[in-house]
């Protein structure tokens, strides 16, 4: 009878406690459901499934119409590496992020650093900085066009950009940038060019607010113990501003390896001078694919593309550690 | 080294716009700091002692006037060549580095003749981490060390370059109260180690009571009185001071001297010499300057009394008392009497009272030489 009565009394306030949290689980399901219903269509589902078409050999999209079945295998991804074209996408955007990606944080910290001692006209500085960011990067791509633009030969020049004007003061022959015949090197020194200047406004936005973080007492403790402006930069700045450095680099090199606007804006979606497609990136080869009925291959290549940013991201991720002072 | 400040001024410009009245942060400092010593520059928030100390160390240029090391015009001197070691409010420890990393950082900075080997720099920051007893917390961060243990860190980074002059800003004020106590006495017995001149900010005046050889008691930019710390709580030069100095503060009463008679309300508390003048006057009257006594001539309603072991605070109220109660420290043993209503009377150490002026609240000094009075 008292064990009875101990096993009630346990019970009960049990019951009690998993009605309430599994309505309160049944709620905050609901609250979660319009985001997780979104997610789950355009994210998580399109993501599954780029890994089942990308194992799926010669997967075209077709499947149920034909009633075709497609053997699973690595025949995507074996086409893809085996592809010429590939080959030059991803050559295009190693060296894209590998050239962009240091020239652009280093300007960057750079400018952070000049514009963080300035008092007059920062904010208006830090305004103009900050432009590039907010302009529509289809437009740069077609400013940056006309800019190195050049069109006909020697004396039959008809027109040329801002920039073979400048380098004609200096004497130097109007260089064929962008047009059609245009070398490999000048396209990708234009592309270069357009990535640094794209992306310096956001990396000083993030280390001006890191080094305006900086509490201002390290360096007047620096001063007083007579340290050189070179050493300050090295031994207190750059560490204390490390943290804003990795995210900058990090997410600079993701954006880096997805590089594809950039080009579309100054070439066109041919991705080269007339539409050759020497300016071609990764994600570039895989918007190519799709219209083509390719989208195994399209699936494989993402695929690629997220295991070198993994990698990448790794590596990044592994040096920070070691050199990020949080 | 001597320091010496010369008619020191520093103003600030105006932060509202619309009036260009500047900020008067220390006016026409001037004062000599002398050789060896501890100084603490004493005062309430806003009093210009920081920016007192930031001048000698020269992050702050002052307005005008002159600062002398010895007999160096350092005045323009930017601070790296004056050989000077601060140890900030809240240490400013560079977070990324280790705590030797920290102690060596001045002197990776020497340049030419001044230049160490490597190992003349680890021996140095040894010693230096020693003094200040971290010699065993070299390779930690300073994330991981506590509060006291900061500041010393700060204190050997400061002193590793062996400085002229030591200076510290609110040196305690980020320590928990026991830390306080033993660290006060760390930054005295480091003090006396090294023999240099040191100078510390402090709001805190029983702190600057306990280990300056010398205060400088600062009110709104202008220095109070200088002296050594005993001689400016026993000789107050004005109110300000009298009520600065002393825990539990000083009693203020207003009172009337009326021929060589100070009264506080109705009671006649004192005799006093024709030489102050009549009229009315501000009165203080140190904690322990009451000796309980029935027919004592200073009465007041008791509140209560406080048992602190060794001596007793007897509360009161008094009529003419600025603040609502009146303190008086007493030794326990002695039994107070209460009259009628509570009444408590007391006699008072002459010594212990002190009178101002009521306008500008500069003390009107009487001759002291007889200790107590009794009537």
């Amino acid at each position: 009878m008292n064990n009875a009565v101990t096993i009630k009394k346990q019970k009960k306030p049990k019951a009690v406690k998993d009605n309430f949290e599994s309505s309160s689980n049944f709620k905050a399901w609901l609250y979660l459901s319009p985001a997780l219903i979104l997610l789950i269509i355009f994210s998580f589902y399109p993501l599954i499934n780029t890994f089942r078409m990308a194992f799926l050999n010669g997967y075209n999209g077709l499947a149920i119409v034909g009633g075709e079945k497609f053997t699973i295998g690595i025949e995507n991804f074996k086409t893809v590496i085996n592809y010429v074209d590939f080959k030059l996408c991803l050559k295009n955007t190693l060296l894209l992020c590998v050239v962009t990606v240091p020239i652009s944080t280093t300007l960057a910290l750079l400018i952070a650093v000049a514009l963080n001692s300035i008092k007059p006209l920062q904010k208006f500085l830090q305004t103009v900085f900050f432009l590039p960011y907010v302009t529509n990067s289809i437009a740069i791509g077609m400013v940056f066009n006309a800019m190195f633009t050049r069109v006909g030969l020697g004396d039959l020049i008809q027109t040329q950009g801002i920039i073979n004007n400048i380098i004609g003061i200096f004497g130097i022959e109007p260089i064929n940038f962008v047009n059609v015949g245009s070398s490999w090197g000048a396209n990708m020194f234009v592309v270069c060019t357009y990535i640094i200047w794209n992306a310096i406004p956001f990396k000083i936005l993030v280390l001006l607010g890191g080094l305006q973080n900086v509490n201002k007492q390290y360096y007047e403790a620096a001063k007083i113990d007579g340290t050189s402006k070179i050493r300050t930069f090295f031994r207190i700045t750059i560490p204390l501003v490390s943290p804003m450095l990795a995210y900058v680099i990090i997410t600079s090199f993701i954006g880096g390896f997805k590089e594809y606007s950039s080009i579309v804006g100054i070439f066109g979606d041919g991705m080269g001078p007339g539409s050759n497609g020497q300016m071609n990136t990764l994600v570039g080869y895989v918007y190519n694919m799709l219209p083509k009925s390719n989208s195994g291959n399209a699936s494989a290549a993402s695929l690629i593309l997220f295991g070198i940013i993994l990698i990448v991201t790794a590596i990044n991720g592994y040096v920070s550690k070691k050199k990020v002072h949080y | 080294m001597r320091i010496i400040l010369q008619n020191l001024t520093k103003t600030f410009p105006s932060r509202n716009k619309k009036s260009n009245e500047e900020v008067v942060a220390v006016k026409d400092l001037d004062f000599e700091i002398p050789d060896g010593k501890l100084i603490g520059l004493l005062g309430p928030s806003g009093c210009g002692k920081s920016t007192t100390l930031y001048m000698i160390c020269g992050l702050q240029k002052p307005t005008s006037g002159r600062i002398f090391f010895g007999d160096n015009d350092v005045t323009s001197l930017e601070p790296e060549h004056r050989g000077v070691g601060l140890v900030f409010q809240n240490y400013a420890l560079y977070p990324h580095l280790t705590v030797k990393q920290n102690i060596l950082f001045p002197l990776q900075n020497l340049k030419g003749a001044d230049k160490l080997t490597k190992e003349e720099m680890l021996d140095r920051a040894q010693k230096a981490a020693d003094l200040v007893q971290i010699g065993e917390l070299m390779d930690r961060k300073p994330s991981e060390l506590s509060g006291g243990q900061q500041q010393r860190v700060a204190i050997a980074r400061a002193l590793v370059k062996t400085p002229r002059v030591l200076l510290l800003d609110e040196p305690l004020s980020n320590l928990d109260a026991r830390l306080r106590l033993q660290t006060r006495e760390e930054i005295k017995r480091i003090q006396r180690e090294t023999k240099v001149t040191t100078v510390f900010v402090t709001h805190d005046q029983e702190e600057a009571m306990s280990i300056s050889d010398m205060i400088v008691v600062m009110k709104e930019g202008v220095v109070q009185q200088i002296g050594q710390p005993q001689n400016v709580y026993d000789d107050p030069d004005n109110l300000f001071v009298a009520q600065f100095l002393g825990t539990p503060p000083i009693n203020t009463f207003d009172g009337v001297v009326a021929g060589g008679t100070l009264f506080i309300g109705d009671d006649a508390v004192l005799d006093v010499p024709a030489s102050v003048p009549d009229g009315p006057v501000s009165v203080g009257i140190r904690p322990e300057g009451f000796i309980p006594d029935e027919n004592g001539r200073f009465s007041g309603k008791l509140v209560n009394i406080e048992v602190m072991g060794r001596d007793c605070s007897v509360v009161f109220t008094n009529d003419s008392s600025r603040k609502p109660n009146v303190r008086a420290i007493v030794d326990s043993d002695i039994q107070i009497i209460r009259g009628a209503d509570n009444t408590v009377r007391f006699d008072l150490k002459k010594n212990k009272v002190f009178i101002f002026n009521a306008e500008t609240g500069e003390r009107i000094r009487f001759d002291d030489s007889d200790k107590s009075v009794r009537v």
